[in-house]
């Protein structure tokens, strides 16, 4: 074991980073199934499609961020008639049929991965920008300007999405229907919309998380499969719903993580992630954040 | 009722002797199966499906050459998504309901490693495909393994020695947490205690490492004289990217060693100038003369951009066809598909393939192993067609096919041309 009070900085420096990274790429799941109970295992494959698409459209001479900002509208819709299908052909024939929608995202996962094998090949898939490949010096420390990114998009997100549900109409009306479905109903409000609503803001949200992703590494279309675990671990743990929940839940997986692979080991990071999330669960039910 | 009885006389003769003429006519009985597993998708799906490519180009170039025993063969190759966990049931259904002839196990020792108790139950002869050490225990006598190492030795020991030259007195180790990788590591960790290099750093990561930052930083702390490296295509991406954003020290002066996937164009092609100064093992690069290579690597280069694969096809392709020329030349010595026979022949004979000749050793390893230790020079971005050139790797070792002495330290080569 390695230890140094330079070091130690230097992990928690990074933990922060990666944190923020955890983060950005759990928040589309926060809403989707945080707030909205949708078991939605396909997230990561989504945000990998968002990966590809910033791939093509930065292909063009866009910058990657840019180009997961132009794709969010276009994901939206995409999480709208997802929804919609979902609603109609598992969600509205009761919990029996909801939980069986597991299978439809799982499915939905393998089309996107194999589609995307299909259209682009296995290999891996980088893009160009002046911050991947580069860092930023601090005195003795560098810290990787694609991190810094990642760091960005995870605050800028946070804080739009907790402004947005909690200062909008159709906002507080999503969180009215995590909470209480039948109340929003009796109130005159279509909560199946409101939800179709919420799905697309989730994956909308989704291509901005997937351009961070082809920034901060290379994506090829399996590479979903890393990502389940850990975006329910920080949802879970974060509290279902809570925005800036996941954002606290983000780093404090990111700084464990970051201090146990600089310091302990890297086989113990995977057990970080879940062993807190057991503890968690085992103190607070609900989550850190979670009512 | 005679007439039509003569008729049918008629037929048979006619049909009995355009059987009997000469061409490329198969025979009656059904196709010589040879089933495989290969990852197709999943961190080792870029190599796999480059060597289906070149495995297909022989079969094609077999069934020219009118099959074997007259038989049209006939590939079998289902997706293992590179998970082990899928393999024993690819090869069960190859044997019990496609009922296969023979077998090629699947790139990479991850995913043949569960496949090994099983053939040496059945008394199956299984050509591997680029596995490492995994007939050690199970002892398989009917196990070939095509790849141009043999023991951990053979692997590391060009890397080594390298760093020896540079004086090196402290090392590193960074494996990924699967078996390939710690297999090769305990060979490394082995060669280095003999060597007198001090381990100052020992890490496992898991497969489900994102990030490399923290134990690139991690390394740079420990101020080691060299770096070995043993990662998957993945995971070699994000440490050379992490090296080069943070540094790995200028103590280092030698980086790499068993990196997998900096073999592969378009993972050479997307890190480009960051791999300058890596020095890392290699089974073929352009320069080394090898009967019949050039002609297979532009007849393969031609299939490879209609599949989207590797374009270059330096590191698997040429590997996989001659699995499949030394299947031939044993079917074709032997005239037979029995297990058995095709072994001995495989054990006592020198296989003539477009990557050298080949005899194995008892344990069904190259008897004459030659890995190369290859470093990067003057890479320049965004170029695939530079890799095609000698000199972008230079040889350090084996001797018999060294075209260049390394260049030490590690930040020093990273700006050598």
């Amino acid at each position: 074991m390695i230890f140094s009070f330079d070091l130690l900085f230097e992990a928690v420096l990074f933990g922060v980073l990666l944190g923020c990274f955890y983060a950005a790429v759990s928040i589309g799941l926060s809403v989707s199934f945080g707030l909205l109970d949708v078991p939605h295992v396909a997230h990561p494959a989504i945000m990998i499609l968002g990966s590809y698409c910033t791939y093509i459209v930065s292909g063009w001479g866009l910058d990657p961020i840019l180009s997961g900002v132009v794709l969010m509208p276009a994901f939206f819709v995409l999480g709208v008639l997802i929804y919609r299908f979902y609603y109609e052909t598992f969600e509205r024939r009761g919990t029996e049929a909801a939980v069986r929608g597991l299978a439809f995202f799982f499915g939905l996962a393998f089309i996107i991965e194999v589609g995307l094998i299909l259209a682009f090949g296995v290999d891996q898939r980088t893009v160009q920008a002046p911050y991947i490949g580069s860092s930023l010096a601090l005195g003795d420390y560098r810290i990787p300007y694609r991190m810094l990114v990642a760091f960005g998009v995870a605050l800028v997100l946070t804080a739009a999405l907790t402004v947005y549900l909690s200062k909008t109409f159709t906002g507080r009306a999503i969180k009215a229907v995590a909470q209480d479905e039948p109340a929003l109903r009796l109130m005159g409000a279509n909560p199946v919309r409101i939800k179709q609503w919420a799905f697309g803001i989730a994956t909308g949200v989704s291509a901005l998380a997937g351009a961070m992703l082809i920034i901060v590494g290379p994506v090829e279309p399996a590479m979903d499969r890393v990502y389940i675990g850990r975006t329910f671990c920080v949802v879970v743990l974060a509290g279902l719903g809570s925005m800036t929940g996941t954002l606290a839940a983000g780093l404090i997986l990111g700084i464990a993580e970051s201090i146990v692979l600089m310091m302990l080991g890297a086989s113990w990071a995977p057990a970080v992630a879940f062993g807190l999330l057991l503890i968690v669960l085992g103190i607070r039910p609900q989550g850190l954040f979670g009512r | 009722m005679r007439g039509s009885r003569r008729k049918v006389l008629k037929a048979g003769a006619a049909l009995a002797a355009a059987s009997a003429l000469p061409g490329k006519a198969f025979a009656q009985a059904g196709p010589v199966k040879i089933g495989m597993s290969m990852p197709q998708t999943g961190s080792l799906g870029a190599g796999g499906q480059a060597a289906l490519v070149a495995l297909r180009l022989w079969v094609d170039d077999v069934n020219q050459r009118g099959g074997l025993l007259n038989r049209k063969v006939e590939l079998i190759a289902y997706d293992d998504q590179t998970n082990p966990a899928n393999v024993p049931g690819i090869y069960t259904k190859l044997l019990d309901v496609d009922k296969v002839d023979l077998l090629i196990a699947p790139y990479g020792t991850v995913p043949t490693a569960p496949i090994m108790p099983m053939v040496k139950q059945r008394n199956l002869l299984l050509m591997g495909n680029f596995s490492f050490q995994v007939n050690a225990k199970v002892q398989h006598d009917m196990w070939f393994n095509n790849s141009p190492w043999n023991d951990a030795s053979s692997w590391s020991d060009g890397f080594v020695k390298a760093g020896q030259e540079a004086g090196a007195k402290s090392i590193a180790f960074l494996a990924a947490d699967q078996e390939f990788a710690q297999n090769l590591a305990n060979g490394a960790r082995e060669l280095s205690k003999k060597a007198n290099i001090k381990s100052v750093y020992d890490q496992n990561y898991p497969p489900t490492t994102t990030d490399f930052s923290s134990l690139i930083r991690g390394i740079r702390a420990a101020r080691p004289d060299m770096v070995f490296v043993m990662s998957y295509p993945n995971d070699s991406v994000a440490i050379i990217r992490a090296v080069n954003e943070i540094g790995v020290g200028s103590s280092v002066q030698v980086f790499g060693g068993g990196m997998v996937g900096l073999q592969f164009t378009p993972i050479m092609t997307s890190l480009g100038s960051l791999l300058n100064g890596v020095l890392n093992y290699n089974s073929y690069v352009p320069g080394m003369k090898y009967p019949g290579i050039e002609d297979f690597l532009s007849r393969y280069a031609k299939r490879a951009t209609d599949a989207k694969v590797d374009p270059l096809g330096f590191y698997l392709p040429p590997f996989n066809y001659a699995i499949g020329q030394m299947l031939e030349q044993a079917v074709n010595a032997t005239k037979s598909l029995e297990h058995r026979r095709l072994a001995e022949y495989l054990r006592k004979n020198e296989m003539k393939t477009v990557v050298g000749p080949i005899r194995y050793d008892k344990m069904g390893e190259w008897a004459n192993p030659r890995v190369v230790q290859a470093q990067f020079r003057g890479v320049a971005d965004k170029d695939t067609e530079q890799f095609r050139q000698a000199g972008k790797q230079v040889v350090i070792y084996p001797e018999e096919y060294k075209t260049g002495n390394v260049i030490t330290p590690f930040e020093k080569a990273r700006s050598a041309k």
